[in-house]
């Protein structure tokens, strides 16, 4: 048992490392330490422009998108090779946000549905962030039932038209292309009449408009959709397998191995060591102690849980369903320690003037963004059906929507 | 990175598991609470004859001269099954004495313990309340003890105690002392506890002969130390009673029916038993953490432990209880193995000390590993 590489991964290791310590926007890094929580902006540079450039430079270099195909754009790593660069890359992970969605969701679509000439033509830019890309997946009436919704392509000839609605959709608003899933066939149950496409952002009948969210900040979008042509080439699978296709899409949780969802653990103990409370320090104090811990344990047992789940793929297996608990743990305990920071803070608490609230209000702007950490991704209650279902083999629910044809399932009167 | 078991090591916890399974059913742990002999000797014996008493123990005394990742397994696999055996009172004395024995004593006592043929204890409670060195009272005058132990683990059955005694009047004046309970001024009583499968007996010490055990003045780090390491093998222990009590609430879930479809069906069931096993998950990886500060003998061993420990506490106190909860009726009977889970992970939740001395320690230890506090903004 250890935590050492492989000599050939040290040297890979050593590699990035060495590229990265001569490449990396080091002057970013105390502008993206200092980000306020939940913002997607830098103080001193465009996030946008910042973003692009650092994602060119590594693509130029042959360190973009590493465990795809170098045909593609990646560099044809392994997947651990791919969890060591990502250890590696750090704090610049933050210039990554942009591209979470393209690379990670629509390109492993693209890789398994796209015609050749679309893969070898799209992935190469959007590995070098040329193009953004979003994912248009869920809708006002459509969020765990996914397959419930209602947006809808109709064929013509050569050609699809496309009118809806989609909604929470991350970065919309800078993207060149997003993968949309549509329902073609309402007289079918669900799950059949659905069919998937890529779609040009900038094609005539599109608009995009930011949702103000709770917290106050705009990071989703809805996207309106009316008379949108699609091409028929730009379809991606099979018209009514869009299901199955979308599985492809979501079934891609496993690249996300490596990768840190925050708890807000590691500020909040440092917080607590540096936060005098009137009566000492908070680290002192045999109440908070109690409270720190166990929290500290959850954090270590999701570090170590993805410790396991790394040597697994070092050993060029597949993680078992361990890593699935990963969001369901740090959704909640970042809500509640936010809570709890703010009640350390007492009255004064309630302040969420950055200028006037210990570390940049970040406790506060924890609170206010919490709850969309246990719903984005999958619902608290969703990912507790997968773990039930997936990996304990509980039963599914009884569904009564899954046999009858879409049209005919009851739904709210509008 | 490897940061899992070997092969090898997952072949030894696999014939243990097989031999466990054949002897150690959950209607002998249920038929030893009633009996009263204080462990079962034939599967203690039977566990001897295998190795398993003496796992870590160097082969010059018997043992087989394994590491920690092998006593691992095994406790794991121990406390899947509740086994109702003195492990972790021989491991602790056998611990002591590695660390702490004159070659005599270690020469004397390590291959009984390893046989099966002699077993020890550590005796530190002796009164309700924290685990601190102020706690402790019984005196030591010289080499003569004075005072009472209580809830000391396999007790009655022990043949030598390591006695923690005060002294002096300094709050840290605690020396070890070994005392062989079958000589004079012993006094035992069996004790009634929260889970009869596992014995244990209050000691009254009269003007009793002892030896010390380790330097003079050591003995509260001493106990420190040895309950570290105590903490990491019980975390597996409590994990592996954690998945299986997990797992015999699913399997109930499957089979019983009501309202016309099998209860785990139940979203409230489904959500219940998926927070079952993120707990035993977290705790799973929490003791890999332990384990693996345990064989390499890293710095963070008391950090590591403390987090095994209380991560590994609370996984088994929810697997056990919840598990009651999906057997519904059934299982608050005695005939159901529920309870035999949820008294178990009562006793290990306070064997080695409760959750305070452990989530202060961590604290203490994670406060002096913290890097000088910076904040995330000035």
């Amino acid at each position: 048992m250890n935590f050492d590489d492989t000599p050939a991964q040290a040297r890979f290791r050593a590699e990035a490392r060495a590229w990265l310590d001569a490449n990396a926007p080091h002057e970013l890094a105390d502008d993206i330490k200092g980000a306020v929580y939940g913002s997607f902006a830098l103080k001193s540079v465009d996030i946008i422009a910042a973003s692009k450039a650092w994602a060119k430079k590594k693509a130029d270099a042959g360190w973009a998108c590493l465990s795809w195909p170098k045909d593609y754009g990646g560099r044809g790593a392994t997947p651990i090779e791919r969890v060591i660069w990502q250890q590696e890359e750090g704090i610049f992970n933050f210039l990554n946000t942009l591209f979470v969605v393209g690379h990670g969701m629509c390109a492993p679509t693209l890789i398994a549905h796209a015609s050749e000439t679309d893969r070898r033509l799209l992935l190469p830019r959007m590995a070098a962030g040329e193009d953004v890309w979003c994912q248009l997946f869920s809708e006002p009436a459509a969020g765990s039932d996914l397959a419930g919704l209602r947006t809808k392509a109709t064929r013509h000839a050569d050609h699809w038209i496309i009118n809806g609605q989609k909604i929470w959709t991350s970065f919309a608003q800078y993207a060149d292309y997003g993968i949309i899933l549509t329902r073609t066939d309402p007289t079918v149950p669900k799950h059949q009449g659905l069919t998937m496409f890529y779609v040009n952002m900038r094609s005539p009948g599109i608009e995009v408009r930011p949702i103000r969210q709770a917290n106050g900040m705009s990071s989703f979008n809805e996207v309106f959709f009316t008379d949108v042509q699609i091409p028929d080439t730009q379809r991606l699978g099979a018209a009514g397998n869009g299901w199955n296709v979308s599985l492809t899409t979501l079934m891609n949780e496993r690249l996300s191995i490596g990768g840190t969802i925050s708890t807000g653990f590691e500020w909040l103990f440092d917080f607590c060591c540096r936060f005098d409370t009137g009566d000492g320090l908070a680290v002192e104090d045999p109440a908070i102690r109690s409270r720190l811990a166990n929290w500290a344990v959850m954090a270590s047992g999701l570090k170590y849980t993805g410790f396991r789940a790394i040597s697994a793929l070092s050993r060029g297996e597949t993680p078992g369903p361990e890593n699935s608990i990963g969001k369901l743990v740090a959704g909640a305990m970042s809500q509640q320690i936010a809570s709890f920071a703010m009640e350390l803070q007492g009255q004064a608490g309630i302040l969420a003037d950055p200028a006037l609230t210990p570390d940049a209000a970040h406790a506060q702007f924890m609170m206010l963004r919490a709850p969309a950490s246990r719903l984005e991704g999958g619902t608290d209650e969703i990912l507790r059906n997968i773990i039930a279902e997936r990996v304990l083999g509980l039963p599914p629910d009884i569904r009564i929507d899954k046999t009858i044809p879409f049209n005919q399932l009851p739904a709210a009167s509008a | 990175m490897h940061f899992e078991f070997s092969d090898d090591q997952k072949a030894l916890g696999e014939a243990a598991r097989r031999y466990l399974e054949a002897k150690c059913s959950p209607d002998a742990v249920r038929a030893q609470m009633e009996r009263s002999v204080p462990y079962d000797r034939t599967l203690w014996q039977g566990l001897a004859e295998m190795g398993y008493a003496g796992i870590a123990v160097p082969e010059e005394y018997g043992g087989l001269g394994l590491g920690y990742l092998e006593l691992c397994v095994v406790s794991e696999e121990l406390g899947r099954v509740l086994a109702p055996v003195p492990f972790s009172s021989v491991l602790l004395a056998s611990e002591l004495l590695l660390e702490a024995g004159t070659p005599a004593q270690k020469s004397a006592w390590l291959p009984r313990l390893v046989r099966g043929e002699a077993i020890g204890t550590l005796a530190v409670a002796e009164r309700h309340g924290a685990l601190s060195p102020q706690s402790i009272r019984l005196s030591a005058a010289g080499c003569r003890l004075n005072g009472v132990k209580i809830a000391v683990p396999d007790g009655l059955a022990a043949d030598f105690a390591i006695v923690a005694a005060r002294t002096g009047d300094a709050a840290n004046a605690i020396a070890l002392f070994f005392v062989d309970l079958r000589g004079d001024g012993v006094a035992r009583t069996a004790a009634a506890t929260i889970d009869p499968s596992r014995g244990h007996a209050n000691l009254t010490l009269k003007n009793t002969p002892a030896e010390p055990l380790g330097p003079p003045g050591a003995g509260w780090r001493l106990i420190e130390t040895i309950l570290d390491r105590a903490a990491v093998l019980t975390a597996f222990e409590q994990t592996g009673g954690a998945d299986r009590a997990l797992e015999s609430a699913r399997d109930y879930a499957l089979a019983r029916y009501a309202f016309g479809r099998p209860i785990g069906a139940f979203q409230a069931i489904k959500h219940m038993l998926a927070d079952m096993y993120v707990a035993a998950t977290l705790a799973r990886s929490n003791a890999y953490y332990g384990a693996w500060a345990l064989a390499t003998g890293a710095p963070e061993l008391p950090q590591a432990a403390a987090a095994a420990r209380l991560s590994a506490t609370s996984a088994f106190q929810l697997c056990a209880k919840n598990n009651i909860q999906t057997h519904g009726g059934m299982g608050f009977t005695w005939a159901f193995d529920c309870h035999l889970f949820y008294r178990r992970s009562a006793l290990l939740a306070l064997n080695l000390g409760a959750a305070p001395y452990w989530e202060n320690r961590l604290i203490t230890q994670m406060r002096a590993r913290q890097p000088a506090a910076m904040g995330v903004a000035a």
